[in-house]
């Protein structure tokens, strides 16, 4: 029988760094289904975990978390699934509480807040390998007694010892059903408790839980009370009231749960943990090195390069492999479509084309992965975010925005879905905001076309340097604004504190860190991979139709004893021009002519929507070069040197004047046409509204920069 | 008593009182810092800023502008002890 016909859900829980996913990956085996909570950009992982006598049960790994105050997102999913909140998911029948074995005070202060959900729990202590190195010896049995007899399950998940164990654990919590024994509050306290309690029962007529109760009267900010439907004048009457008794039994409400809970923990682990030394010893060692002054930076830049180097260089060989085999199918596929010609189109540039659109993105995103999994594998994220905080404090970012942003150099695919390693949601979605503004990779042949045809020729090889830096440029001077304001003025997220744990070194498991990367591009496939071939076939759509043979046959008639692939370039040209994309482009021409964009460019700006580097082989297309025109092609950069406007106010005057070829710059270093960043944009924020915004705002940005340029260097020069 | 902000890297001492209306003390709180309990500023950032602190067995890293408000009793026995201010 299959874990959802039982129907019986167990979820696992725990602080980070505890070894909970390497835990979860051993019990389910990586059969594992990946989503996301609706409404908010929380991963929800679940898998079927056997029990060892045949049972299965469907485990649920929750975010890992430090408390249950419900100050972030993350916080609030887990209390609210614990709690059975969560629309979609039942109360679990039992929680598996992953512990540090190295740190069983600090671990079991979250184990100590579930107790009052008032479910079969399951203790694992973790890493307990690393614990018998450290010389402490962990009296399993009198923890167990002491929790009221729940099982206490000593692993290595790492090594995959004690797992079968925590199998027969689960199955006997299911039989057995044996809860943690909840706090005993001071009475003042268990008194402001049960005046919450009743105040939310004479108000909404039915009682809450435990554990909602305590959130209601200990948390600053809950959202609990909310989620019971208990108004505001009423609710705060009575919390007030409640929060003076507990002062009067000598706690400020503030502190009285953490203060209370390790109280009875210390005195619950009296005894049980022996032995034991410097637990901070080898990793400080460490760390003298790399969070040292001045070696720390030098070898942070060093890892860095490296990742960039991997992601930048490194994913151009599958990524040409990808493009290779692309083209490959392109010429196999189409002669099977000769006397077809739009569906042997619609097969090759358009679906074929759409495929290899997204699948193109997956080097550089499994590079990446791989190195954010060692990275925070192996607790170094930590110590980058520690060493980079500083620069990143002021904007509202924190110290785990650079691995994105850096990335976002390469391509910001990648880069957006990194910031899934930032906590703070706030942080998080402003990362994500600015990463498109780096300068990304497919940008870089734009660039290449300007400067090779018009900067070199006329400034020499030096201010072709200069150019290409200053737009590297450009898109940075404009983040770092953009994420000012975003988090200061527009963003109402609570941000959270930059409370950080440098945790333990630790060597990273291969198959945690293979099955990251394989989760994150199997998800990019499937959500936003499907948008981006669905871009592509609409463009695709746009440049083709409608396709008059008319316009062909005219110009085959009228060029006798031209070379046919000139031929070929001219009726590609006219039907280009003559197509949806060629008359929405002229039509909106006059909206780019402040940037000193004629309609070619602007169809090449439009058609470059599912991917910027496209706008090279669509130029090559409208100024009748012919298909598959490159940044380096010469006699591209000859023909555009050579256009002259035909008609207006600058009839005669080149197109591409030094003006206009900086405007064009400056327009794709900052706009958003880009459909795969815009449909990450939506996966990874959980809905379109921030990716339509970052579009609009982008777009406008850019538009406004390019006028601004064209028209003051028109007039300078 | 001096701030934790003020502290020399190397310093440790006791806790003498935090905020609990901050989000950031409340967290600290949930990761077992409470009154009383030493407290180690173990380095800075190389810019300075944010701070390693160690306490309960454990490093955690929080800001300057957030350390201004933990309030530490720098112990008698810390061999590492800021120069008096000459007057």
């Amino acid at each position: 029988m299959s874990a959802a016909e039982q129907g019986l859900t167990v979820a696992l829980v725990g602080n980070p760094n505890t070894g909970k996913s390497t835990l979860f990956n051993a019990l389910t085996g990586l059969r594992q289904r990946v989503g996301n909570y609706p409404g908010v950009t929380v991963a929800r992982k679940s898998g079927q975990c056997d029990c060892g006598d045949g049972t299965k049960v469907e485990l649920i790994d929750l975010p890992g978390l430090y408390s249950l105050s419900a100050a972030s997102p993350d916080e609030q999913v887990v209390i609210d699934a614990l709690s059975g909140h969560l629309a979609e998911d039942r109360r679990p029948d039992a929680v598996v509480v992953v512990i540090d074995a190295t740190n069983l005070l600090r671990n079991l202060f979250l184990a100590s807040q579930l107790s009052e959900l008032d479910l079969p729990v399951v203790l694992v202590l973790n890493q307990a390998d690393v614990a018998t190195e450290q010389g402490l010896k962990i009296n399993t049995e009198l923890l167990s007694r002491r929790l009221g007899g729940i099982p206490v399950v000593l692993t290595s998940a790492w090594k995959g010892e004690g797992i079968a164990a925590v199998r027969r654990a689960i199955g006997e919590a299911l039989r057995a059903r044996v809860r943690m024994p909840a706090v005993e509050w001071p009475s003042l306290v268990a008194e402001a408790l049960a005046d919450v309690a009743a105040g939310v029962a004479a108000d909404i007529g039915r009682a809450p839980g435990r554990a909602d109760v305590e959130r209601l009267l200990f948390d600053s900010t809950s959202s609990v009370g909310q989620r019971l439907g208990w108004a505001a004048p009423r609710r705060d009457v009575v919390i007030r009231a409640a929060r003076d008794k507990v002062r009067r039994a000598g706690y400020n409400p503030l502190a009285a749960e953490p203060l209370i809970h390790y109280e009875r923990l210390r005195k619950l682990l009296e005894g049980v943990v022996q032995g034991g030394g410097n637990r901070t010893g080898g990793s400080a060692a460490v760390d003298q090195v790399l969070l040292h002054r001045v070696l720390g930076p030098v070898v942070f830049a060093g890892i860095m390069l490296g990742m960039f180097a991997a992601v930048f260089w490194l994913a151009k060989f599958p990524m040409q492999w990808i493009s290779g085999g692309v083209d490959a199918l392109k010429l196999g596929v189409a002669p099977l479509l000769d006397g077809m010609p739009m569906l042997q189109s619609l097969v090759t540039d358009g679906m074929i084309g759409g495929v290899g659109a997204f699948l193109a993105f997956l080097p550089q995103i499994l590079i990446l992965f791989l190195f954010v999994s060692i990275l925070e594998d192996s607790g170094y994220m930590a110590r980058a975010a520690f060493i980079m905080d500083r620069l990143f404090s002021w904007c509202g970012l924190n110290g785990k925005s650079f691995v994105p942003l850096l990335s976002g150099f390469a391509c910001a695919i990648p880069g957006i879905l990194s910031t899934r390693t930032i906590e703070d949601p706030k942080a998080r979605l402003a990362t994500a905001f600015a990463v498109p503004f780096m300068s990304c990779s497919a940008r870089f042949p734009v660039y290449a076309l300007m400067c090779a045809a018009f900067i070199g020729p006329l400034y020499g090889p030096g201010w072709e340097s200069v150019v290409m830096v200053g737009m590297h440029c450009v898109g940075l001077l404009f983040a770092v604004p953009t994420a000012f304001v975003l988090t200061r003025f527009v963003l109402k997220v609570k941000p959270q504190p930059f409370v950080l744990e440098l945790p333990r070194y630790q060597m990273p498991k291969p198959r945690d860190v293979l099955w990251r990367m394989w989760q994150n591009a199997a998800e990019f496939v499937s959500r936003a991979g499907t948008v981006i071939f669905a871009i592509t076939i609409i463009v695709w759509a746009l440049s083709y139709f409608p396709r008059d043979p008319a316009v062909e046959q005219r110009i085959r008639a009228t060029s006798v004893g031209v070379a046919p692939e000139v031929v070929d370039a001219q009726v590609q040209s006219a039907y280009v021009e003559q197509s949806w994309m060629g008359r929405f482009g002229k039509s909106v021409q006059p909206i780019f002519d402040p940037c000193g964009f004629d309609w070619k460019i602007t169809v090449g700006v439009l058609a470059s929507f599912p991917a910027r580097e496209v706008i090279v082989s669509t130029l090559g297309v409208t100024y009748s070069v012919g298909e598959g025109a490159e940044a380096d092609s010469k006699h591209l950069q000859q023909v555009m040197r050579a256009a002259k406007w035909t008609e207006g106010p600058r009839v005669g005057t080149p197109i591409f004047s030094l003006a206009a070829i900086l405007a064009l710059m400056v327009f794709f270093a900052l706009c958003s046409q880009c459909g795969p960043t815009v449909a990450t944009l939506a996966q990874e924020t959980g809905g379109w509204k921030w990716a339509a915004i970052s579009f609009v705002y982008m777009t406008a940005l850019a538009w406004l920069m390019a006028v601004a340029v064209y028209q003051g260097v028109s007039r300078l020069a | 008593m001096t701030p934790l902000s003020q502290l020399l890297p190397g310093q440790y001492g006791k806790l003498t009182s935090l905020n609990p209306e901050r989000s950031v003390d409340q967290r600290l709180m949930a990761l077992g810092l409470l009154p009383g309990m030493v407290l180690k500023l173990v380095r800075k950032a190389p810019l300075g800023d944010p701070l390693a602190i160690e306490f309960a067995g454990q490093v955690v890293s929080l800001r300057l502008t957030e350390a201004q408000t933990i309030i530490i009793d720098v112990a008698a026995d810390c061999p590492i002890q800021r120069p008096r201010p000459q007057a």
